[in-house]
């Protein structure tokens, strides 16, 4: 075979089966994992009927929205109905493109990268791509030609458009620290300085978790499907594997948002305190643990403290998140921006 | 025919009439609320009742005077002790009979098991509306205690059909004293437990405060009763005013709050769990022995003659007008339903506020469609 299509069709290939497949499987799991911690945190089971201890309750999840009638509304628009779980799912997925789960390592003289490509541009890559999936809330929500979805997908445009910003700039701290775009440099800037940005980038980090628990519409900011108040918010309509998307998407969006902040602030997949403890991971009796594995581990963590938000925190009204927004967030992180910056050009920053 | 009023559609309306209801996840029930909209701001709302209209009253007329008593189980069928003291203390006043001591400490302990189960679904529900989802198992876990008794003294659990006229049908069960105790001694730990949760919750606050304020002399004028009057920081409770049964003869405070906004509601009803724990103790430290059945008449037929007697039910007050012609059956019961005149007031809490706090007030005074629509 020649070397150009091994390197560019063949292999890329190979990669994107492999993270589709284990993305989506990991937003499977995500589901039984959120069922299962959530029921503990209630004094309840959780899932345990189908499977060893439930474990294939996901697998059956997804079975039955596969055979489900796929409704669609009669006075529905229906392209744009169609469109809508496409729109939000393709953006979600996409963004592991750039996602690195671990370093280049030799497997029989050839050098593997785990992730797909690693572009100079990979935070804003993540951000255009991340924002797209926007439409494909609004969209939906009006194509249902559903009163409580349209309110649904208006209610998430305006928090989507408006968290954005404060996650932006705090993602720009990063930038200012690593002096890259690329999520791979940012987490070697890491190694090479010896700490994990979320030190020096405290504010950034809790600034840019909090917005990204706003943009995956998860409690307390889950208003756009507020289900006391929208039934179901946007996606109220839709059933089946359209309904299966946007539930995808959502626990999708939702390890995205924990694996750039293991990526930007946690060091991706360096163990903790990298050079400190060199000698201690180098030890033969945890040297074999392997990058990703702490990786997941640190994603991991991100997703249970998700859920424990659920399980603490009623939910915010829109003009109170609205006002969180506007009035706290943007002001704290361009504040905080200039403070790093400074920082940056005074003493050089964590180097 | 005309459609009713409520139904018409709102005249040259440039903002949007969304239907909440009545298959709708956070109306309690089945009321339908017909709300217009100015983006998210509320202009007016229209409670749309009687999906859940059985003709109760009428129900009553056909049957004998204990035979009504499991029809008020299924008014408010979150309370059905109180609804069941409520009907049998209007005939016993009509007819003069005075219950037996131990029938009325028995009445007061159901009674108050029966607000503070009331109260915790209404936590959770309520909670759950707002959207914390935990406080709902940590109520119920509560809740199922609760029902345990019941279902110990009387077999059933949620219509309990547990009181008769001239007194009770059953004494308590061996040992039953000693559990209800447990159960009571443990409970202020637990409401401690759930104001952790929330009463100082800055999300909490932030939904609740301010929210579907009514001010006491409004409160008045619609004819609140309950904790959403207490609320507004009217010191009303029947079992003061009018006390039945022995609540003479218990210590307890009336709670009130002082703005009368829906943080007021939520503390006045927390408070008021305490304070039934309190009555509790009382009764089962002061339970006095003997019958627990007056001496009446097999067949129950009071005199000739009307009369109007109301208890503080979890919701408010709950009063029955029973009208006698001497024979076996009420000529008229109607009731006094405390939901359904708390749901009056809900346009005027909630107009110019935002749709979540719809929900909010919905869950604040604390509905059952069971009762309003009867």
């Amino acid at each position: 075979m020649p070397a150009p299509l091994m390197t560019y069709l063949v292999i890329p290939l190979v990669k994107i089966v492999v993270i589709l497949a284990v993305v989506i499987l990991l937003a499977a799991y995500m589901s039984y994992f959120e069922r299962k911690v959530l029921a503990y945190m209630q004094i309840r089971i959780g899932p345990n009927r189908v499977g060893p201890r439930g474990w294939l309750q996901p697998i059956a999840d997804a079975l039955k929205l596969l055979v489900k009638e796929d409704i669609v509304p009669s006075r529905a628009e229906k392209l744009v109905y169609f469109l809508g779980p496409v729109l939000v799912v393709v953006p979600a997925l996409l963004v592991f493109s750039v996602i690195p789960f671990g370093p280049a390592f030799k497997v029989a003289g050839h050098v593997v990268t785990p992730y797909l490509t690693d572009v100079n541009i990979g935070i804003l890559f993540i951000l255009a791509v991340s924002s797209i999936g926007v439409y494909g809330v609004i969209l939906g929500g009006w194509a249902s030609n559903n009163k409580y979805s349209m309110m649904g997908g208006l209610r998430s445009a305006a928090q989507l458009v408006s968290y954005e910003v404060p996650m932006g700039l705090s993602v720009v701290t990063v930038l200012l620290m690593a002096n890259s775009l690329s999520l791979v440099k940012i987490v070697e800037a890491q190694q090479r300085s010896g700490v994990w940005y979320v030190f020096p980038g405290f504010i950034a980090f809790f600034i840019y978790f909090v917005c990204g628990v706003a943009e995956t519409n998860r409690n307390p900011f889950d208003l756009p499907e507020a289900e006391s108040e929208l039934v179901a918010g946007f996606h109220t309509e839709y059933s089946g594997m359209k309904f299966a998307f946007y539930f995808l998407a959502e626990y999708a969006n939702m390890v995205v948002i924990s694996s750039i902040a293991t990526v930007l602030f946690l060091g991706g997949w360096l163990p903790p305190f990298p050079n400190a403890l060199a000698a201690l991971w180098a030890s033969p009796a945890l040297a074999w643990i392997p990058p990703v594995a702490w990786f997941v581990l640190k994603m991991a963590a991100f997703l249970f403290v998700y859920i424990w938000f659920r399980g603490t925190f009623p939910r915010y009204r829109f003009d109170q998140l609205m006002a969180l927004g506007w009035k706290v967030f943007i002001p704290v992180s361009l504040v905080n921006l200039m403070a790093v910056g400074l920082g940056v050009l005074l003493i050089g920053g964590p180097r | 025919m005309s459609e009713p009023e409520a139904l018409k559609p709102f005249p040259d309306s440039e903002e949007m009439e969304i239907s909440f209801g009545p298959q709708h996840p956070a109306t309690h029930g089945v009321l339908r609320v017909i709300v217009k909209l100015d983006g998210e701001r509320i202009v007016d709302a229209k409670p749309v009742i009687g999906y859940l209209h059985r003709g109760t009253e009428k129900i009553f007329e056909r049957e004998t005077y204990n035979g009504t008593i499991p029809h008020t189980d299924r008014m408010d069928y979150t309370a059905a002790a109180t609804n069941n003291q409520g009907l049998v203390g209007a005939v016993e006043k009509l007819m003069g009979v005075t219950v037996p001591p131990r029938a009325a400490y028995i009445r007061m302990i159901l009674a108050e098991l029966q607000r503070i189960a009331s109260h915790t679904i209404w936590l959770g529900t309520h909670a759950l509306d707002i959207g914390a989802q935990s406080p709902f198992f940590y109520t119920f876990e509560e809740r199922e205690k609760i029902l345990d008794l019941f279902e110990e003294y009387c077999g059933a659990r949620l219509t309990l059909n547990a009181m008769r006229v001239g007194g009770q049908p059953y004494d308590l069960p061996e040992g039953w004293t000693g559990r209800c105790r447990t159960f009571v001694d443990q409970l202020p730990a637990r409401v401690a437990e759930w104001e952790r949760l929330l009463t100082a919750n800055r999300i909490w606050k932030l939904r609740t405060v301010g929210v579907g304020v009514i001010s006491a002399a409004d409160a008045i004028e619609w004819g609140l009763t309950g904790p959403p009057l207490r609320g507004s920081g009217v010191k009303w409770d029947v079992r003061k005013v009018f006390p039945y049964d022995r609540y003479d003869e218990v210590a307890f405070e009336i709670p009130t709050g002082a703005g009368g906004d829906t943080y007021d509601r939520y503390l006045v009803r927390m408070e008021e769990m305490r304070q039934s724990v309190r009555i509790v103790q009382q009764c089962l430290a002061k339970l006095p022995d003997g019958p627990v059945m007056a001496k009446v008449p097999k067949v129950i037929k009071p005199p000739k003659g009307d009369v109007y007697f109301s208890v503080e039910g979890p919701k408010g007050e709950l009063g029955y007008y029973v009208v006698s012609d001497g024979g076996t059956n009420p000529y008229r019961l109607h009731v006094r339903p405390a939901c359904f005149i708390n749901l009056q007031a809900l346009p005027e809490m909630v107009r110019g506020q935002l749709v979540a706090d719809l929900i909010a007030v919905i869950g604040t005074l604390d509905i059952v469609l069971g009762e309003i629509d009867r």
